[in-house]
């Protein structure tokens, strides 16, 4: 199956063309969501046929390069369109097709009625097309056209009901916000590109990478590469300080939500950070740095959650702060931990969008968790499947958060200091505290909403999806189990992946030191911690809801700074947006556009009308002057080949 | 007394001369254009007359070849005149100046 792995990028493409050319035509919802989530179903098949085949094959077997065409060559650029199938990708594609075709099945559902149905299937085709090039593609450029492509569908869709209001303006200004904060990533993911050329005179995975651990080049040389593609990552994935994009792009359609901004698009940096973790590993600083990062994103993001109440800005900066998690991972070296996550989090949190878009499909498009309140009873799937969901980000044992989050904290810990462990247990402590605080204002407690709302449990058609991913991230965690518990085997998911690392992790060089004492107490202790952030949940928000309002208004200043997110988006509009819009307004516009540029056309065309005004007069309309003006000329001009011969 | 090449061609550059002097100086459109016809028989003289003189017959042919033209540049003038002088009542080419800015 390895070799027929293009056309997990091929079918989406073909379903984005059914789809985008007759959809308008199909006026049938059935089809058109047949057409959309069979082509993933397929897919699906296909990646999953490939890994069971990989599976069985000796380690050093495992890689394989399907070429389907070149695409441009060029003196010694040769870039063509192949894929890489190896451990890595496998998983990632597995992910992106599993995840998304569950998510197309859904969105048959929570779509039905929109006027628009035909096009959302085509951008979301559209998007597993452009996310499986990015996954699969065996050099950079290839990469780079997904991770545009990805950037596209995001923009498309987070603008998807173009015509809705959200928040203070209209979800085109989001779709817009989004685009834009994603280009200044971008810029730096090029640039990284660019130097990845000039230093190893390929873009090329195989060739890169294989080119850093031979060629002679400076750390400062791969430290430039490394914070360069990183700023492409902290772009992507929405990491401090470019992250401001991902609650503004809930403003999309809820599996948009999902699928997009939670389960795979976002991850694309950290699968970028893992692909190049050789040149991430030669430049320890830089992996430091983005460690920090990761760090400090995981926990400002968790307690930007705390206080929200619209029920998706939760799960979005619940996702910020996941995706900390997973850069917190990338960058104490523990790149299989940070993958682990990635696919732990695709499931549940996935699984918490999509009951989130549930409850919002229930209650007609009602999203402050202040008006819901005991759904338990009228939509009992949904609120199974997100306690199960809720439970395992909290990292409740043997839910598939717990595995992969230890993992990560023990790494933080082990590979990393104190200090990161420190701030990755207070997150995960927030973490179970507003995922639980989202639970209880939903599901549990009295019913906050008027009587014109009639809660109903969604169709099957979405909630089989929510059964299958609550199944996945409830034992999803399994194929992780770390060494101290499964004993001689170790950690079946980390050694999969382990040979794709082995260079970056001879680089760096990292000793596990550390006793299973240590992993186990830790272990316990983040349990401990996330049990009784649940409990304290519980009892604020079920048993003594004044707490919580009597806690914001003792701490009004801390409150109204968390309410308003550190006011992260009034400083970027200070410090960045206003000034070019002013400068663009003022200078650019009124000066450089309308003076200048304008100023010289018109200039230009000024000066010809001048000249042109008065030798006209020459042009008399007398034909005999011209023949005597013409017999003048060749006289003239034979007297001069005389004088000159 | 031969008659050698020199006068042909001294007599041909007059008729020349006097067609040039016709074309610039006379305002009436007919004289004009008889001036232009003169110009074109003094080339037809040189012609034949260099052919005479190199015993060679491509210039008495070509001859044949202007005169074909000439004709024919005189019916289309001729009726050029024609339109114009129904137009404007005249054929004075100097009250004939609107083509111009």
């Amino acid at each position: 199956m390895r070799e027929l792995i293009y056309l997990t990028v091929v079918l989406p493409f073909v379903g984005f063309l059914i789809n985008g050319i007759f959809g308008s035509k199909i006026k049938n919802e059935k089809l058109i969501g047949a057409i959309g989530s069979g082509v993933i179903g397929i897919s699906f098949v296909i990646a999953l046929g490939a890994f069971i085949e990989t599976l069985g094959l000796p380690v050093e077997q495992r890689q394989k390069i399907v070429t389907l065409f070149s695409w441009m060559s060029v003196g010694n650029l040769d870039v063509s369109f192949s894929y890489q199938v190896d451990q890595l990708s496998l998983v990632m594609s597995l992910i992106v097709t599993g995840v998304g075709f569950l998510i197309h099945v859904y969105s048959i559902g929570y779509m039905h009625g929109d006027k628009s149905f035909w096009r959302f299937f085509t951008y979301l085709n559209l998007f597993i097309f452009a996310m499986m090039n990015l996954i699969l593609a065996d050099n950079f450029v290839l990469l780079f056209l997904g991770w545009e492509g990805v950037g596209l569908c995001s923009y498309l869709l987070i603008g998807f009901w173009y015509d809705r209001k959200f928040e203070k303006s209209t979800t085109s200004d989001a779709a817009k916000k989004a685009f834009v904060v994603n280009r200044i990533g971008d810029f730096g993911f090029l640039l990284g590109m660019f130097l990845i050329y000039m230093t190893f005179g390929s873009l090329n995975f195989n060739e890169v990478f294989s080119r850093a651990v031979s060629f002679d080049v400076s750390t400062a040389t791969f430290g430039f590469i490394a914070i360069f593609l990183f700023i492409g990552a902290t772009g992507k994935s929405a990491q401090i300080p470019l992250f401001v994009w991902l609650p503004d792009a809930m403003a999309g359609p809820t599996p948009v939500s999902a699928l997009i901004h939670a389960a795979t698009m976002v991850t694309a940096g950290v699968y970028m950070v893992a692909r190049t973790s050789i040149i991430f590993a030669s430049a320890p600083d830089i992996l430091m740095v983005v460690a920090i990062i990761g760090a400090l994103t995981a926990f400002f993001a968790a307690t930007i959650g705390i206080v929200q109440n619209d029920i998706k800005k939760v799960l979005a900066y619940s996702t910020v702060s996941q995706l900390g998690y997973m850069f917190l991972a990338m960058g104490v070296g523990a790149f299989s931990a940070g993958i682990f996550h990635v696919m732990t989090h695709a499931f549940f949190k996935a699984l918490l969008f999509l009951g989130a878009g549930s409850v919002i499909h229930a209650m007609h498009h009602e999203q402050d968790i202040q008006k819901y309140g005991g759904l338990k009873k009228y939509m009992p799937r949904t609120y199974l499947t997100f306690l199960v969901a809720a439970l395992a980000i909290s990292g409740i044992p043997p839910l598939s958060g717990f595995f992969s989050k230890d993992e990560i904290l023990w790494y933080s810990y082990a590979n990393g200091n104190l200090f990161f462990w420190i701030l990755g247990a207070g997150t995960a402590m927030m973490t179970a505290f507003y995922m639980f605080r989202l639970y209880i204002l939903t599901f549990e407690g009295t019913s906050r909403f008027g009587h014109d709302k009639h809660p109903h449990e969604s169709p099957a058609v979405m909630t089989i999806p929510l059964i299958v991913l609550a199944v996945f991230a409830a034992i999803g965690g399994f194929i992780g189990i770390p060494e101290v518990f499964s004993g001689e085997h170790g950690n079946q998911f980390h050694n999969f992946l382990a040979p794709l690392f082995k260079d970056a992790d001879r680089k760096l060089a990292t000793y596990n030191m550390h006793s299973h004492f240590e992993e186990i107490l830790l272990m316990v202790l983040s349990v401990a911690f996330a049990i009784g952030a649940i409990m304290f949940a519980r009892y604020v928000y079920l048993k003594k809801p004044s707490i919580a309002s009597n806690t914001a208004q003792k701490f009004k200043g801390l409150y109204n700074l968390l309410w308003n997110k550190y006011f992260v988006d009034e400083a970027y509009d200070t410090a960045v947006v206003n000034p070019i819009l002013q400068t663009s307004r003022s200078f650019l516009w009124k000066i450089a556009d309308n003076k200048i540029i304008d100023g010289v056309v018109n200039g230009t065309a000024k000066i010809i009308d001048v000249i042109s005004i008065n030798i006209r007069k020459l042009q008399t309309g007398v034909a005999q002057f011209y023949a005597l003006v013409m017999m003048l000329g060749i006289v003239a001009a034979f007297f001069w080949i005389i004088l000159s011969l | 007394m031969t008659i050698t090449i020199e006068y042909y061609l001294i007599l041909s550059a007059f008729m020349f001369f006097v067609g040039v002097a016709g074309v610039l100086t006379r305002r009436n459109a007919i004289i004009v254009f008889m001036s232009i016809e003169l110009m074109l028989n003094s080339a037809n003289l040189t012609l034949v007359a260099f052919s005479s003189y190199l015993g060679n017959s491509i210039g008495q042919l070509f001859v044949f070849f202007v005169m074909t033209v000439a004709a024919a540049e005189a019916a289309v003038g001729l009726a050029i005149i024609i339109a114009i002088f129904r137009n404007k009542l005249t054929v004075n080419i100097d009250e004939i100046n609107i083509l111009k800015w």
